[in-house]
């Protein structure tokens, strides 16, 4: 997938949504991408996370950037290791063709989305919300809501300490974002 | 008036709304979420200000915590 390789896509967080999503992504064979977290790598991420043992303590980000130069070493990985916040953001993503809100707290989806659609208009923001718990897998979907925004989970579950985020739907809904990002690159010129 | 809620057809009595009585109207309760008019974001700050006319497509989509 040739194509692919010309596209730049930001990843916003790398927790469960972004970590998944980012190695689809290389993967796939994207060309470049924009990685932003500002957490690093605890024992109760790795119930969904794509981290390792061996990487406990690492910056998220550092620690993403080393498993996809295992995986694909033709994408290239720019790491932002610190908080996103709204005068930072079209900065950070500045030349990325889509942009993935991967982010836990739901405060945040809303300043990402925000800032994104209102800062960074052109640019597509493909969301995620509602992945708690488990079964109930076809109420999972990608909805377009216009040409700049995408909303990919149920839209309706939250994860509360009875509903953790679990590896299964965390990986669909992160494995939807990807490939609704695939979708996207595909059907655009360069 | 009519406008076009989640892309169903809905009435009111009134002629005009702001962001934030449609949202106590049909109960739209989450904390978190995007509301975009006819294909423009609406900030948190501007539900107060902002007027849904008749015609209106409006879109409200819900975040929810988990990542």
């Amino acid at each position: 997938m040739d194509h692919l390789s010309r596209f730049r896509v930001g990843i916003a967080g790398a927790g469960g949504l972004g970590s998944n999503c980012a190695v689809s992504l290389a993967r796939s064979g994207i060309g470049t991408l924009v990685i932003s977290d500002f957490d690093v790598v605890e024992p109760g991420n790795l119930n969904r996370q794509y981290f390792f043992i061996n990487q406990l303590g690492m910056f998220k980000t550092t620690a993403l950037k080393e498993t996809i130069a295992r995986i694909n070493p033709d994408t290239i990985v720019i790491a932002h290791t610190g908080k996103l916040h709204r005068a930072n953001i079209p900065e950070i993503f500045a030349g990325c063709d889509v942009i993935v809100e991967a982010f836990d707290a739901e405060e945040m989806k809303e300043m990402l989305a925000e800032t994104i659609q209102i800062k960074m208009p052109d640019i597509p923001v493909i969301i995620g919300s509602g992945l708690a718990g488990w079964g109930n897998n076809e109420s999972l979907r990608c909805r377009k809501i216009d040409d700049t925004l995408y909303v990919c989970g149920d839209e309706t579950t939250e994860t509360t300490p009875d509903n953790p985020a679990l590896a299964p739907r965390v990986s669909i809904v992160a494995n939807m974002q990807a490939d609704k990002v695939i979708e996207i690159l595909m059907n655009k010129e360069l | 008036m009519r406008i076009i809620l989640n892309n169903r057809d809905d009435e009111f009595s009134r002629e005009s709304l702001s962001v934030s009585q449609l949202l106590e109207l049909r109960k739209l309760s989450f904390r978190m979420r995007i509301i975009k008019i006819n294909g423009h974001l609406i900030p948190r700050e501007k539900y107060d200000s902002t007027i849904i006319n008749d015609g209106d497509k409006v879109q409200v989509i819900y975040l929810m915590s988990g990542g």
